[in-house]
């Protein structure tokens, strides 16, 4: 049995599961949510199999029909693609369950096909072996999140997605740019390939920047962040949760893939001290910005922006700071998922009790819905990086690095974006236990809707226990160890 | 013996699990949370007592799970961490039995009950803690579970008031991360060690320790109240008395004070802190906080707010006695942890009782209490005759090895801090004294609560009359075994100073 | 290889141009059409790069053009419903603060 389950290939699966059930969903739309739900759970249950496959026997590599790469589709998974998926379909799962509260019937139909769509297409990129299929999945993921974006229909929600679509695209065409530029140069899209030729001139550099600025804007690092906060705020709770918790971490996963294989060649650190700067400014202004929101939604989507900015930071951090820094990163990304997709569930939660998002106006619903509000509270611990969470563990890696490596700057933004961060939970928070001025009618909110936020919140925080198994996981293919040892 | 593993993270989790599941009951279920309550709290007495037994017999007690991937979780039962668990655990116990009287009638009880067991959770950890990180962690968790307590009310003074208490302990714990860090990055180890572990550090790097000592110390002192961060603490009055109660004597203050011991001596050692010229600072800022927390509590006729500024005149004689690093000194100081978390919660549960059962808040209200309510006042007043440091109630101790142990190092000045503080403690609560003992009561009390045969209900009368005479015999028998006296000598053989 | 290098700088240039419209142009008609002259730009910089000195021509380049335009025709037809969604509950077809900028 088990020798026969190794065998399966369920990274295919993983890609075919969610592209057919958005097509089942599509032409029957009646039954739309069942099978999305079912698929979601057979999602979650084959990452768990492809995980233990990669526990089992390393690297996992498949070739799609026999055809190679460039022509081809090569599929690749390492612990850092199983960190992802992983992610992808826990916040998946839940969302899910979380919509079908959320949703009306005649929404289902709308809603199930394209989250599904997205789903293939995040899965897809994440085990994606080439850069052309990079563009590929990319692609299809930006319009499937764009058309979630604007599912409510209403103004604010169509025109932020209209500056959602024409931000990603252009992103995309300067991603495919420079990974035209890399073909035309060294003859290969494989990664693999790839990271054995580039070498340092002046095509490389230009791909380096082109690459890296569309994946910036697509990632919404400052200054291109403009189009996050209305996307994300303007969208269904749910989407909200998928955009902030995995559709921007794919692009910063690509990024972070490209670098290590492929932009290792410079030397100097000019490009890596810039996106430094960058996430710096984000980590401060994001934050500055959250502080400054009035609604609740606005407030959760600024301070993704704050978070986009701390994975920025480990640039700098990694030129000597090794592997230990891309950890920390990738623990940052898992837990800014978990406790991001939680808080923009509960702001969903609140907006459905109260029908606003008024910070000042919560009146009291820390007793009427004190599992949501519970969730906030844990999802911001470990968004301010407060032990025991995820984030701390992330945050404790990064600052020792800087502080190791004497980058008193980045030390101090990190410090002062945790205290901001701080700041603008505990305002939430304050206003949860007092009476609004004006009290408000209360509709009651599912209990389902209230316990995934929780379930989400509450694996931020455990997070925080498990780093080192779930370190020894993510370092399956040894993707971080190419740029130093860890102790 | 296996079991000894484990014994420290059980300690922990007697009252982690009992919160959890009340958190999820209704309030309606009041037996089945009296019980969990009750049940955790005696529990974990009598865990704590078993180890207390084991270490004065050294034997070791450790639990130890991986956090990162080269640093620890470690729980640790050494001498000192017992003395700070045994003063938490017994208190809470008290506090228990007092707020299940205190909060009978009021909303809520699920959420309070939930985080006040969360809230020890965190000081137990803080105290088990056998490195920097598992205190740190601890730590924080004690500043987010006890923010739900201070907005309890739900009023927006309430709100005000926590907002400002975590601006003070958010900004603390940043420093304490940054120090923690840091000192991490330059020597690769947090563990605690007696003696401390930073002495063969390399002589230049000593700047940056002392940079580090400050951080530490910035960030803990926030908790200790010292000079200049206690503003959140007489605001944090809004909380309901257990509250009050469990911030001062047993948790939050007490957590701060404790880190200072930690920091001192088994961080950096005694004589190592001694030799970067780091103590004489902290020595004149505990004596400044003093002297600056009784001449504020002087003019307060809030009752509970001028207890309020007796904290944090009375804790940093911890910080005094651990500072002016001599080992006489050091006992009063780390005994005074426990002298002055008995005689606190006495005055608070006190004031508490007062106010729930006369509606009496203001000192100028308080004409002839002690006829109304003789046995409130009798705990009050061997709790104020603690806190001057009048033999034979418990303050008497500390203070008076405080004094000698400053003679003993040449300090003498402190022999004045301290006479100027007692003759200020008594100027703030010998008036009340007076006050309530021998002027006339007034025809009506401003807000009277009938509770038949007893002055108060019995579960707010029992719970100061216990710690009273605890303070009482802590002073009496300070010369038995297992005294807190005694344990605090133990402590400071085995872990602060060479033998 | 001059005509080659000749397809490649106009295929730049036509990314540089579509850019600043992008970016200048207030209408969203304008902004969409910018993009695809953008893309236009990127896949004739391809293909002239695919025809390099050898005897067959590269086919990646072309394939990947071909997808390229099927994503383009495809996002096209998506900017357009949305925008035709923007220009029906709110006069002219611009995102908000274009329109506070300009009046």
């Amino acid at each position: 049995m088990g020798a026969q389950l190794i065998q399966v290939d369920w990274a295919v699966v993983l890609i075919m599961l969610p592209l057919s059930a958005a097509m089942l969903g599509f032409l029957l739309p009646g039954m739309a949510r069942n099978i999305g739900l079912l698929a979601a759970l057979l999602i979650l249950f084959t990452v768990v199999g492809l995980g233990w496959q990669l526990t089992q026997t390393g690297v996992y590599s498949h070739v799609a029909g026999g055809w190679l790469a460039p022509l081809g589709i090569q599929l690749h998974a390492d612990g850092f693609s199983l960190l992802m998926l992983a992610t992808s379909a826990i916040v998946g799962v839940a969302v899910s369950i979380y919509s079908t509260g959320y949703f009306k019937a005649a929404d289902d139909q709308r809603f199930w096909p394209t989250w599904l769509l997205l789903w293939a297409a995040l899965n897809a990129l994440f085990l994606a072996a080439d850069v052309f299929n990079l563009y590929v999945t990319l692609e299809l993921l930006g319009l499937s999140a764009v058309t979630l974006a604007s599912l409510t229909g209403s103004k604010d929600s169509v025109s932020a997605a209209m500056r959602y679509l024409l931000s990603t695209l252009l992103g995309s065409l300067a991603f495919l740019l420079g990974i035209g530029l890399l073909y035309h140069q060294y003859g290969s899209v494989d990664i693999a390939i790839l990271s054995e030729r580039v070498n340092d001139s002046t095509v490389s550099w230009a791909a380096l920047g082109l690459i890296t600025a569309g994946l910036a804007l697509k990632t919404a690092l400052f200054p291109f962040h403009f189009w996050l906060p209305p996307a994300h705020a303007s969208a269904p709770a749910p989407v909200s949760a998928l955009l902030s918790a995995l559709v921007v971490k794919a692009s910063f996963y690509i990024l972070l893939r490209l670098w290590l294989g492929l932009f290792d060649f410079q030397q100097d650190s000019t490009v890596a001290n810039m996106l430094g700067i960058l996430g710096a400014t984000a980590v401060l202004w994001g934050s500055i910005q959250a502080l400054r929101q009035i609604r609740l939604k606005m407030l959760v989507a600024y301070s993704t922006v704050a978070q986009i900015g701390y994975l920025f930071l480990a640039f700098p951090l990694a030129q000597t700071g090794g592997n230990r820094v891309w950890y920390a990163v990738a623990y940052l990304m898992l837990s800014h998922a978990l406790a991001k997709a939680a808080m923009f569930l509960v702001a969903g939660n609140m907006m459905l009790f109260g029908g606003h998002d008024r910070i000042v106006n919560l009146d009291r619903v820390v007793q009427r819905l004190p599992v949501t509000v519970a969730a906030f509270g844990l999802a911001g611990v470990s968004i301010m990086g407060l032990p025991p969470s995820g984030g701390f563990i992330a945050k404790w890696l990064l600052l020792e690095a800087a502080l190791a490596q004497g980058h008193w700057g980045i030390a101090g933004i990190m410090m002062l974006g945790g205290i901001l961060a701080a700041a603008y939970v505990f305002k939430v928070l304050g206003y949860a236990f007092i009476p609004s001025p004006v009290p408000h009618q209360a509709v009651s909110v599912p209990a389902r809707m209230q316990w995934m936020a929780l379930l989400l919140a509450t694996l931020a925080i455990m997070a925080g226990f498990v780093a080192q198994p779930l370190m020894q996981l993510i370092g399956i293919g040894a993707l971080f160890d190419s740029t130093g040892s860890m102790p | 013996m296996i079991w000894n593993n484990w014994i420290p993270l059980l300690v922990v989790l007697s009252s982690l699990l009992p919160g959890l599941v009340i958190f999820t009951l209704s309030e309606k279920q009041w037996r089945v949370r009296t019980f969990l309550n009750i049940f955790g709290a005696v529990a974990k007495l009598g865990l704590v007592g078993w180890m207390l037994w084991g270490v004065y017999h050294e034997q070791h007690f450790e639990t130890r799970l991986a956090l990162l991937p080269d640093l620890d979780l470690v729980l640790r039962a050494g001498p000192l961490a017992l003395f700070f668990v045994s003063l938490s655990t017994l208190l809470w116990l008290v506090t228990t039995v007092y707020a299940i009287g205190y909060l009978e009638h009021s909303p809520h009880r699920s959420r309070f009950f939930g985080f006040f067991s969360l809230c020890v959770t965190a000081t137990v950890g803080v105290a088990l803690a056998g490195n920097l990180i598992t205190f740190l962690l601890f730590y924080e968790l004690l500043t987010l579970s006890t923010y739900p307590l201070i907005v309890h009310r739900g009023t927006e003074e309430a709100r005000k008031a926590g907002q400002s208490y975590l601006t003070y302990t958010i900004l603390g714990g940043a420093l304490l991360l940054f120090g923690t860090v840091w000192l991490y990055s330059l020597v690769g180890t947090l563990e605690f060690t007696p003696r401390g572990f930073l002495s063969q550090v390399d002589a230049q790097h000593h700047p940056t320790l002392i940079i580090i000592f400050v951080l530490l110390i910035g960030g803990l002192g926030v908790k200790a109240a010292l000079i200049p961060f206690n503003g959140w603490l007489p605001k944090a009055m809004v909380a309901p008395a257990p509250v009050s109660a469990l911030l001062h004597a047993v948790a939050v203050v007490k957590a701060g004070a404790f880190g200072i011991i930690r920091v001192v001596y088994d961080v950096f050692g005694i004589d190592f802190a001694a030799s970067l010229g780091v103590t004489a600072p902290l020595a004149w800022l505990a004596a400044a906080t003093i002297i600056y927390g009784s001449l504020r509590a002087l003019f307060q006729d809030d009752l509970k707010r001028r207890l309020a500024y007796s904290t944090i005149s009375q804790v940093s004689y911890i910080a005094l006695g651990v500072a002016i690093a001599g080992p006489l000194a050091s006992i009063g100081g780390v005994v005074h942890l426990v002298h002055q978390g008995v005689m606190k919660i006495t005055l608070f549960f006190c004031a508490g009782n007062l106010a729930e059962t006369l509606g009496v808040h203001k000192i100028s209200e308080m004409n002839g209490v002690g006829r109304r309510m003789p046995w409130t006042m009798a705990a009050f007043t061997i709790g104020a005759f603690g806190m001057i440091g009048a033999p034979p109630v418990a303050g008497f101790i500390s203070k008076w090895y405080i004094g000698l142990g400053a003679l003993e190092v040449d300090q003498g000045w402190v022999l004045l801090v301290l006479a100027g503080s007692s003759l200020l403690n008594a100027a703030y609560f010998l008036p009340i004294l007076h006050a309530a003992w021998f002027r006339k009561p007034p025809e009506k009390w401003p807000h009277e609560h009938d509770f038949g045969r007893h002055e108060t209900s019995l579960a707010l009368l029992i719970p100061p009359l216990i710690t009273a005479s605890l303070a009482l015999l802590a002073g009496v028998l300070a010369m038995l075994p297992f005294s807190p006296l005694e344990w605090a000598k133990l402590i400071s053989v085995r872990e602060f100073y060479t033998p | 290889m001059s005509m080659l290098f000749f397809y490649a700088l106009i295929g730049v240039g036509l990314f540089t141009l579509g850019l600043l419209a992008l970016v200048v142009q207030p209408h969203l008609l304008q902004k969409i059409l910018a993009l695809n002259v953008m893309g236009s730009g990127v896949f004739l910089l391809l293909v002239a790069l695919g025809g390099r000195s050898q005897p067959v021509v590269d086919v990646v380049p072309q394939a990947m053009v071909i997808t390229g335009i099927v994503v383009a025709v495809s996002a096209t037809a998506m900017a357009l419903t949305l925008m035709l969604n923007l220009s029906r509950s709110s006069p002219g077809a611009q995102l908000p603060e274009d329109q506070s900028a300009d009046s």
